[in-house]
């Protein structure tokens, strides 16, 4: 396989991947915007928004104030944003078509469908109106996207280099999420049970669709630590780091059987994931929240970049 | 439709209205189908179109950068007869392409005998100086050639022009005949179509049997298709072709050499390629022998290929063959090398650069069709009769500054063929581009080619790059 191709593949994934995360923070971000009474209140959500996507800055260079449908139309559909979900979804079709001839034609045209799709949509502003038809189509797009990869791709490198880029996106996406909101899920005397947390925890949660998972898994209590561990060491949860390290580490494993030997990403991976098991959450609270997630965003930047250059993305 | 008043040969339709016999079976079937339900069949090929993602670029045009060239469900259909005294023709000028390519880059015997003037060489920018002297592996200069045909009565198919260089649309025949499979499945039960679909295995065998000396190895060669990338106006097709010969798609930035050989950088490494189908031009190809900035080239490829390390097709240099200059001396061509007449026509050619034909172009303007020498793609290029008093002043200024730069030929009374409209069968122009492989094998021609039809009434333009549309082309077996 061409070292480009498996770039491509890579970043069909991880673009598509960062698109339908948008998209739930910007719902996460309605929804909340919707339960505040005053303008005050609610441009503070949707400055949040921007926040957790790291675009803030960029905003601020166009934007002055942080009104709801403003911020959704920057992050759905600013030409000017090369981080708006729209640009995304080009970019990851754009790769789509650059290595066409690796992927099947249901996976092509999945990713060719819901593009023309969403750049319908997205040609005129959005309003509160269809924006929840447009979330969904967001949403719709990647889903499809994985559910073709899965039900005709065969189980060979390219596979694996699709999987790859999703994990590796999603790992560092909720660890952001997480490095975000990470002071809410701080012990406090002041707070504990009181209806801001509630309301707070319930948001993270949503941010990465992870509400009705941890309601199951506990009975509907809502707990600082709990929910750390959930997002943090659930292996059952599929946003959870542990999780996307387990599938990186067996679609890795795959790439090694194909090739017949490992490379110094492989080693990294090992180390990350091994800490990852055997940490405990009171290790990580007593380590500093913040701290243990700046250095996994590292760890996982620096993985990525080591499969780039062990499998020759670019010269 | 009625036949009153036309002046060009119809290929459906005699002079007196009623049905040739090539399309009297399509015709049967045509009128015994409902008109709303074939209208929303026509708006379905569209989608079916957009959806897989046949379209090519438009360069210049940025709004609608992914255009999709509009297809006619309506068959172009050649009777068995026609097409093997076509086939005669064309396997005869392919083979005096390459044998004057041969020549050219060697003796040079063609110009010795004097049959063509040196001049023609001379300042020629598609006459490679690199590839004199060497010979390509097999002896094959053009591994792909498409012939641009036209007809203009029941017996008279003419060459309009040779593409020898890098001729694309073969994924349009290819994905035309699937379409019109798909919609009207009756229709190939009850009309015996020859197949058009194993092209790219004929392709991938003809590619291998070129392999270049360094191939040594058990097994198959490797085929790659270079291609400029995704932002070339024929991606889709470079795509679509290395997907269906089971080859490598690359881009110049894939590719290095390495230990003498041409290699594709992969994710385990660098692996040596055997035939690279190349769809960048010659002057990109390297860097170092020919246009320093390219970067959809290989630097050092030029001398991989002269010491036998890989093989490039359509080979280097092939461009002399199909340029508008040598154009108007094919006839001469053929016969020097086959030693037998033309059994295709060239249409009848003046070039400007002789003092005598600039006088009469000059004085014909408005009847005749100019083109540029090196021109492509219908740019840059005068159509007299349909031209305003202003666009012939402006061409005449332009044909006396640069004469050598242009040729001249009459607008030809191209056949037509009927294309759907929402009044029903209307006729077009159209113009034939059948596709011929060439390998130490043989010359292979499959059977039918792209039909370009110029969907505006009365046009004579078939280019998709202006308004053309492309057609299932239909040889009928015998």
């Amino acid at each position: 396989m061409l070292g480009r191709a498996a770039n491509g593949v890579y970043w069909m994934s991880r673009y598509l991947e960062r698109a339908e995360n948008t998209a739930r923070l910007i719902d996460v971000g309605f929804h909340l915007a919707l339960t505040r009474g005053n303008k005050h209140s609610q441009d503070e959500e949707w400055k949040s928004v921007l926040t957790t996507t790291g675009q803030v800055d960029d905003y601020c260079r166009a934007h002055g104030e942080f009104t709801g449908p403003q911020v959704f139309n920057f992050l759905l559909r600013d030409r000017d944003n090369p981080g708006s979900v729209l640009s995304m979804v080009e970019n990851a079709r754009t790769n789509a078509r650059m290595v066409r001839n690796s992927l099947t034609n249901a996976v092509w045209e999945t990713t060719n469908e819901g593009w023309m799709h969403l750049r319908d949509l997205l040609a005129r502003p959005v309003r509160e109106t269809n924006l929840g038809e447009v979330l969904g189509q967001i949403r719709r797009t990647g889903t499809l996207v994985r559910g073709a990869l899965e039900g005709t791709m065969l189980r060979n490198e390219v596979f694996n280099f699709a999987r790859i880029g999703t994990f590796i996106e999603r790992a560092d996406s909720t660890a952001r999420i997480l490095d975000v909101k990470y002071y809410v899920l701080l012990p406090s005397a002041a707070w504990v049970g009181s209806s801001l947390d509630n309301v707070q925890w319930d948001t993270l949660l949503r941010s990465v669709a992870g509400n009705r998972a941890y309601s199951w898994l506990n009975a509907g209590a809502l707990e600082s630590r709990g929910i750390a561990k959930f997002l943090i060491l659930d292996g059952q949860f599929p946003r959870s780091l542990v999780f996307c390290y387990d599938k990186l580490r067996s679609n890795m494993a795959g790439l090694a059987k194909q090739y017949g030997g490992e490379t110094p990403a492989h080693d990294l991976l090992r180390a990350t994931g091994k800490a990852l098991h055997e940490t405990s959450i009171e290790a990580i609270f007593d380590m500093g929240l913040h701290e243990f997630l700046q250095d996994f965003i590292g760890k996982t930047g620096s993985l990525g970049n080591a499969i780039a250059a062990d499998y020759r993305f670019i010269e | 439709m009625t036949a009153a008043g036309r002046t060009n040969y119809d290929e459906m339709l005699n002079e007196d209205g009623s049905v040739r016999p090539a399309y009297a079976d399509f015709r049967n079937w045509y009128d015994s189908q409902d008109k709303a339900w074939l209208k929303r069949q026509d708006a379905e090929a569209e989608r079916f179109f957009r959806r897989i993602g046949i379209t090519f670029n438009v360069y210049g045009n940025e709004a609608a950068e992914e255009r999709l060239i509009p297809f006619d469900m309506i068959p172009r259909i050649i009777t068995a007869r026609e097409w093997r005294k076509l086939t005669r023709g064309i396997e005869q000028r392919v083979r005096a392409l390459n044998a004057f390519l041969q020549d050219l880059y060697h003796r040079q015997e063609i110009i010795r005998s004097g049959r063509l003037p040196i001049s023609a060489l001379r300042d020629n920018e598609a006459f490679l100086s690199q590839m004199i002297g060497m010979t390509p592996p097999g002896g094959v200069y053009t591994h792909i050639v498409g012939i641009d045909l036209v007809r203009t009565g029941p017996e008279e198919f003419m060459v309009l022009e040779d593409n020898a260089r890098t001729p694309s649309g073969v994924s349009y025949m290819l994905e035309n005949r699937e379409t019109m499979m798909a919609m009207f499945p009756e229709l190939f039960t009850r009309i015996p179509v020859r197949p058009v679909s194993d092209y790219p295995r004929r392709l991938a065998r003809s590619l291998r049997a070129c392999a270049p000396p360094a191939f040594k190895g058990s097994g198959r060669p490797t085929v790659a298709v270079l291609t400029p990338g995704i932002y070339n106006s024929a991606y889709f097709e470079h795509a679509f072709l290395a997907d269906q010969m089971g080859a490598e798609l690359v881009e110049g930035s894939d590719l290095r050499v390495v230990d003498g050989r041409v290699a594709m950088r992969t994710t385990t490494g660098f692996k040596a390629i055997d035939v690279i189908y190349r769809r960048v031009d010659d002057d990109y190809l390297d860097p170092l022998s020919f246009q320093p900035d390219s970067v959809l080239g290989v630097a050092g490829i030029m001398d991989v290929y002269r010491s036998g390390g890989v093989t490039i097709a359509n080979a280097p240099g092939t461009g002399i063959a199909d340029d508008k200059a040598i154009y108007s001396y094919m006839p001469e061509i053929v016969e020097f090398y086959t030693g037998e007449k033309p059994i295709l026509s060239n249409v009848p050619t003046w070039r400007c650069s002789e003092p005598d034909a600039l006088a009469y172009v000059l004085d014909n303007l408005s009847e005749l069709v100019v083109k540029e020498v090196h021109g492509s793609g219908g740019y840059g290029m005068l159509i007299g009769p349909t031209s305003s008093k202003k666009e012939l002043a402006d061409f005449e200024a332009k044909l006396r500054a640069r004469p050598d730069n242009y040729i001249a030929q009459p607008t030809l009374s191209l056949s037509t063929v009927p294309i759907f409209t929402k009044e029903g069968l209307a006729p077009r122009h159209v113009d034939l581009r059948p596709f011929v492989l060439v390998s130490p094998e043989g010359i292979d021609i499959t059977p039918g080619g792209l039909t370009r039809v110029a969907l505006k009434k009365g046009s004579l333009v078939v280019n998709s790059s202006q308004g053309g549309g492309t057609k299932d082309s239909w040889v009928l077996d015998e």
